[in-house]
Formats: structure tokens, sequence, C-alpha cells
């Protein structure tokens, strides 16, 4: 061994981890499409132009308002902006330019007033038009509702579904896969027996029909809760099984024995000397079963038994394209699709970086 | 081998058990019944909805009503459809048929594509042909099935290449059988490609690293040293073990478009169960829910065993006691 490598300072797992995952491009950029979705979700009142049930009722089906630098005259504006738009054929619902009217794109305009978070009273948004003008980045829905507000709205509930739904299912599959891998005998006989059970059912046929022992008009509060408590339901199951067989390893080392030597109640050797050592794949396991709760989310408003109208989530949003005609004459109404798309994609580049920057092979060899 | 599967058929009794219980409870949580819509209606008096009640056996406790049903079931008779007012097991069967149909064109697309494209990938490891099959790879692992659904619909509808949704055209009675295959094959093509782009993604990942993995071994390189030329060291000597463990994973990949097949179904109106179950959820018609719920776990289970029993049949380092 050469001096330099006696005398480079040790670095700690997690370090070496971070080490890796930064190298990964293709994970960092998962990880910051993450973050910034995230952040809009989480100020989605300032980020969003509108409320999310502000309605422009003579302006439904408006296609996106495109910002411009330069007028039909020619001229160069060091300010972007959009245009008035006209209805010129209200059967097919066709929209104009009104060239005649020029609506600047301001920063920090003053708009809606609302309170961010529920508490702090602001008027002033992102981005706005002032006057007469509207910004409708991504165009209006059947109700007149600007589709980008609706997005910002829609994540919230969206996106926090996936995380929601991994506490749960996850805290339920350690515990229980750890009971059952570490008790063994009958007690692991009957819960390996149960999550059988749940797994034999196809995901959506079981989802749909726990969806039905619920009333068909909920809050929406309180479908959030019980989409969460569905979804997570489903998932606990396979998580058990594997942590199951990692415990099974586990609790054959030494130090396991010696915890009980020195009289450790059961419990606690499970959560604090078997548990830990499950974590590099939970947090991997995790990362990429985010993006089933959200497309579980999608699927059940999309088919009608999930957020429901005017709550704004992804799954409902996309409902309105369930008609060919909508679908054809207004397709930026498929733009929480390129959405869910673009997350589910962001979610497993990250997994799979963290994946191999886990690898505790790689660790070792590094 | 034969007590294996033997085993295996035996084991699935008190899962079917389980399945058809746990389906019943959870279906009697719901508020009402099929009844309780009909009852809205001013035309029906309140003794034809009890007297159907009592027909129907809907004024029993629950545990009652599953006594009955299963016991009708284990007779192969799983109960009349409120709704379409025919034995459920008729509407199933069709419906199943039309499931398969597009499950096994899913499949064979997903198979199809994904070892070819595997291959390629993993002989030309890191060069931009491996890099854009797994670009692709990864976009089709992460699509979300109704997004894409919808995204072929508009792509349908806008160029008129193929058809917008369903399983048959209009005048399908009146084409000759060639003919109807043909309609039928039409109308597959854009259900076959959302439904199997995600299975044709994974398995394709999965059939470079299996590959990778080969090409690393003792054996390879031996036949290399031997002179053999490339071609046939990849495709007589590494290819055969690299394919092994994805032959048996088809059971698997089945079972699993079977099932996930619901959302495909419902967004490109294909006539399947998934469509038949989430309108049967809708009215509450019963016995119809027990039906498909049954079946479709019946599909995901014999598809995991046949897979299981492939992997028995083909690797004989997997011993069963």
């Amino acid at each position: 061994m050469s001096d330099k490598t006696v005398n480079k300072p040790s670095q700690s797992p997690w370090a070496l981890f971070w080490r890796y995952l930064r190298r990964n491009k293709t994970a960092m950029t998962g990880g910051i499409i993450l973050i910034v979705f995230y952040t809009l979700a989480f100020f989605a009142e300032f980020f969003a132009p509108y409320g999310m049930e502000t309605q422009e009722r003579s302006l439904f089906y408006c296609p996106p308002t495109r910002p411009h630098l330069i007028d039909s005259e020619g001229h160069l504006h060091l300010r972007p902006f959009v245009y008035g738009k006209i209805l010129v054929d209200s059967k097919w619902r066709l929209y104009e330019d009104d060239t005649s009217k020029l609506y600047p794109i301001r920063l920090f305009p003053k708009g809606e007033a609302y309170r961010l978070f529920g508490l702090v009273p602001m008027e002033r948004h992102l981005l706005g038009v002032e006057n007469e003008g509207k910004l409708f980045l991504l165009g209006t829905d059947q109700f007149g509702r600007d589709v980008f507000s609706r997005l910002l709205f829609g994540a919230r509930i969206s996106l926090s579904v996936g995380l929601a739904g991994i506490l749960i299912s996850f805290f339920l599959g350690m515990l229980v896969g750890g009971i059952s891998g570490y008790f063994g005998g009958i007690t692991d006989t009957v819960i390996m027996r149960s999550t059988e059970l749940v797994m034999s059912f196809p995901a959506l046929y079981l989802i749909l029909a726990l969806r039905a022992a619920f009333p068909v008009n909920i809050p929406s509060d309180k479908m959030y809760m019980i989409i969460v408590v569905i979804l997570s339901f489903i998932s606990w199951a396979s998580m058990s099984r594997i942590i199951r067989g990692m415990v099974l390893s586990i609790k054959e080392n030494d130090y396991v024995t010696a915890a009980r030597a020195l009289g450790f109640g059961h419990m606690r050797v499970i959560v604090k000397h078997i548990l830990p050592n499950t974590l590099s794949f939970v947090i991997v396991a995790a990362t990429v079963s985010v993006p089933g709760y959200i497309l579980g989310e999608v699927a059940l408003s999309f088919l009608g038994v999930g957020i429901a109208e005017p709550v704004a989530s992804w799954g409902n949003m996309l409902k309105q394209a369930q008609s060919v005609r909508t679908l054809t004459s207004f397709p930026w109404i498929l733009a929480p699709g390129y959405v869910i798309f673009m997350t589910v994609l962001a979610f497993n580049f990250l997994g799979d970086g963290l994946r191999d920057a886990l690898d505790p092979r790689k660790i070792m060899g590094a | 081998m034969k007590t294996y599967i033997l085993r295996r058929l035996i084991h699935m009794i008190p899962l079917l058990l389980g399945i058809t219980f746990f389906s019943f409870l959870i279906i009697s949580l719901a508020p009402g019944d099929y009844l309780t819509a009909m009852s809205q209606n001013p035309q029906i008096t309140a003794e034809t909805i009890e007297g159907l009640r009592t027909k129907f056996g809907l004024d029993r406790p629950w545990y009652v009503q599953y006594g009955m049903w299963l016991w009708n079931a284990l007779h192969l008779d799983f109960g009349y459809s409120f709704a379409n007012q025919v034995p459920v097991f008729s509407l199933i069967k069709e419906r199943m048929l039309n499931t398969f149909i597009l499950a096994f064109s899913a499949a064979l697309f997903a198979w199809g594509l994904s070892i070819p494209l595997g291959i390629v990938s993993a002989v030309r490891q890191n060069t931009w042909v491996d890099r854009s099959a797994s670009f692709v790879a990864f976009l089709g692992l992460s699509i979300p099935e109704v997004f894409f659904a919808l995204l072929m619909i508009l792509f349908a509808a806008r160029t008129g290449w193929f058809p917008v949704g369903g399983m048959k055209s209009i005048d399908f009675e009146y084409l000759s059988y060639g003919g109807q295959l043909l309609d039928l094959l039409y109308h597959l093509i854009l259900p076959t490609i959302v439904l199997g782009s995600i299975s044709m993604a994974g398995r394709m990942r999965q059939m470079r690293a299996n590959l990778l993995d080969t090409l690393l071994q003792d054996y390879i390189q031996t036949a290399r040293a031997k002179g053999l030329s490339e071609r046939s060291v990849i495709y007589k000597h590494a290819l055969r073990n690299a394919i092994n463990p994805l032959i048996t994973l088809f059971g698997f990949t089945l079972a699993h478009l079977l099932s996930g097949a619901f959302l495909v179904e419902v967004v490109m109106n294909w006539p399947g169960l998934g469509r038949l179950t989430l309108d049967a959820l809708f009215t509450r018609d019963l016995y119809l829910v027990m039906g498909s719920l049954l079946m479709a776990s019946v599909m995901l289970i014999l598809g995991n065993l046949a897979a299981d029993i492939m992997l028995a049949v083909t690797d004989p380092r997997i011993r069963y006691e």
C-alpha cells in the first residue's frame, strides 16, 4: 500500500455514496427535475398565474397564449408579450390572436389574493399580464380554467400521494417483514400467506374493488386519504416479502445474537439492529416505487372514482381527454400526461443512479 | 416434477378460497347494492324491489350470500348479472378471450422486439446503438399507459391510419373469415404497442444484462481462444445461455399483461375484462364483479404457475422438494 492511500482520509459510506451519485449525470438530472417539480407544487399559489378554480367562462378551450418578442409590425420588444385572444368560430372553438392588443408579461405582478400555505396573505404571482390580458401558458380547459395553473395545483395532490404512500407502506412492509423473518414459525406462515393473497389479485382490479367499498362522492381531502391507504395496502405485501428475505439472512449475524445476549427485547433488536441493514435497499426500492403511487392516483381519478372536480389532480385533468373529439381539437389538455411522463422518468433515472451508487460492491472497491 | 406441479395446484385451492372470500367481503362493505339504484325509479314499486331482493338473496347477511355463491361457483354456476340478465360466465368468457388476445399479442410484440434489441445492445455495448436503445427502453418503462394510449388515439385520429379504438369495424359481420381476421389485427396494432412497450423495455434491459454477463464467462474466452468466429461465439455459445432465464419469464410477462391490460382496454375501448369489471363496479353488479375479480386472479395465478413450471423444467439446478 502506498503512502498516498494511507494518508487519504477515510470517507464514510454516505460520503462515498454521494460522490458516486454526483458523478451520474442522468441520476442528477432526474433529481433536479424532481426538486423543481416539488418546489413548484409546494409554492403553487405563487408560481401559478391564476387560482385553481378561477374560470374565464368566455374563453373555454382557449389555446395556449404564446409569448412573443416581435410584434406583427416587426418591432422588437425587450419584454416578452402575449396577444389577446378572439373567438372566431364558436362551434369549433377556434381562436385567433388579436394582434392589436399587446400585453407584456410582468414579473411579480399583483393578481388574485391568496394565502401562502394558508397563512401568509399575498397577492403577487411569479408571472402575469395586466389589464384585460390573459396569460394561458398551456391553454384553458372546458370551463375556461388555466391548464398551467391547475397543473401546479394538481401536482400537489399527485406528487404527494407518492410520498405519503411510500411512508405508510414502507413502514408497514419493514415492520411486518421484520417480524415475519425474525420470529419465523407460525407468525411467518400467517403473514406470508396473507401477502400471497394480496399479491394474487391483479393490482388495478383490487384497487377498484377496494375503492368501490366507499361511497362514490367523497370530498377530495377524504378521497386523498382513501387513495393513499388503498395504494399502500396494495404495496406493503411485496415489500414485506423482500424485507423478510433479507432479515432471514441478517438475523444469523453474531451481533444479533450478541444484542439478544445483552438482554435487549425482540422489537428493539428488530428495529435497531436488523432493519437498519436493509436501508440501502429500502431507499432504492422507495424511489422506484413512487411512480406506482402517482400512476395509481392518475388511474383512479382518470376512471372517475378518484379526486373529484373542481379540485385539480393530474388524473382528473387527463380525464377530459377521454373523448376523441376533445382530444384532437384541443390537444393541450394532454399537458398533464407529459408532466406525469417526465415525473416517472425522473424517478426512474434517480432510482437507477441510487441503485448503482448504493451497490456495496462498488463502495467497497472504491 | 409431477409432485411439484401437483403440490402447486393444491396450494392454489386455499388461495382461491381466500380470494373469493376477501373479494366478497370488500364488495359487501360497499354501501347499497344494484337494487338501490333501481329503487330510485318511481316506476318500480317497493314490492317488486323487495321481491327481487329476496329472489337474489340480497336480504340475507353477507356470509350467507357468500356461502350460497361459493356453493354455486363450485358447480361452475357464477350467478346472473343483474344488469345484463345473462349468466355471468357467458359474459366473462367472451371478454376474457378478448383480453387474452390483446395480452398475447402484446407479449409477442414485447418478446419479438426485446430479444433482438437486447442482443444488439449487448454486442455493441456503449456504442450509439446501445445508448439509443437503452434510452428508448427507459422511455418505454416510464411512459404512463393512460397517456401513451391517449397519444396513440390522437395519432390515429390525426393520420386516419388506424382505428381510434374498439376491436371490430362496423361491417365486421359481413366480412369473410380472412377479412375478419385482418380487421381484428388492424384494430389490435395500437393497443398492442401501448400494452407491450413496458414489458418490451424491461425484457430488453434484462436480455442485454444477461448477455453481457454471459460474455464475461470463461467458456466464452475459451471459445474465442479456439479461434471461433465472433458470430458463432455470440450466437452459438453465449446467446443460448443468456436467453434461458428470459424464456421462462414468458409466463410472468403474459400473466402481468393479462391483468395489466385494464387501463389500455378502458382508454382504447377494447371490449375486454377490464371494461366489463369497471362497468360492473359502477352498477354494483355483485356477481359480475365477483366473477371478473376471480377470473382475473386465476389468470394471474396460472400465468405465474406456468412460469414457475417452465423454470423448473429448463433449469436443472433448481430442485423442488
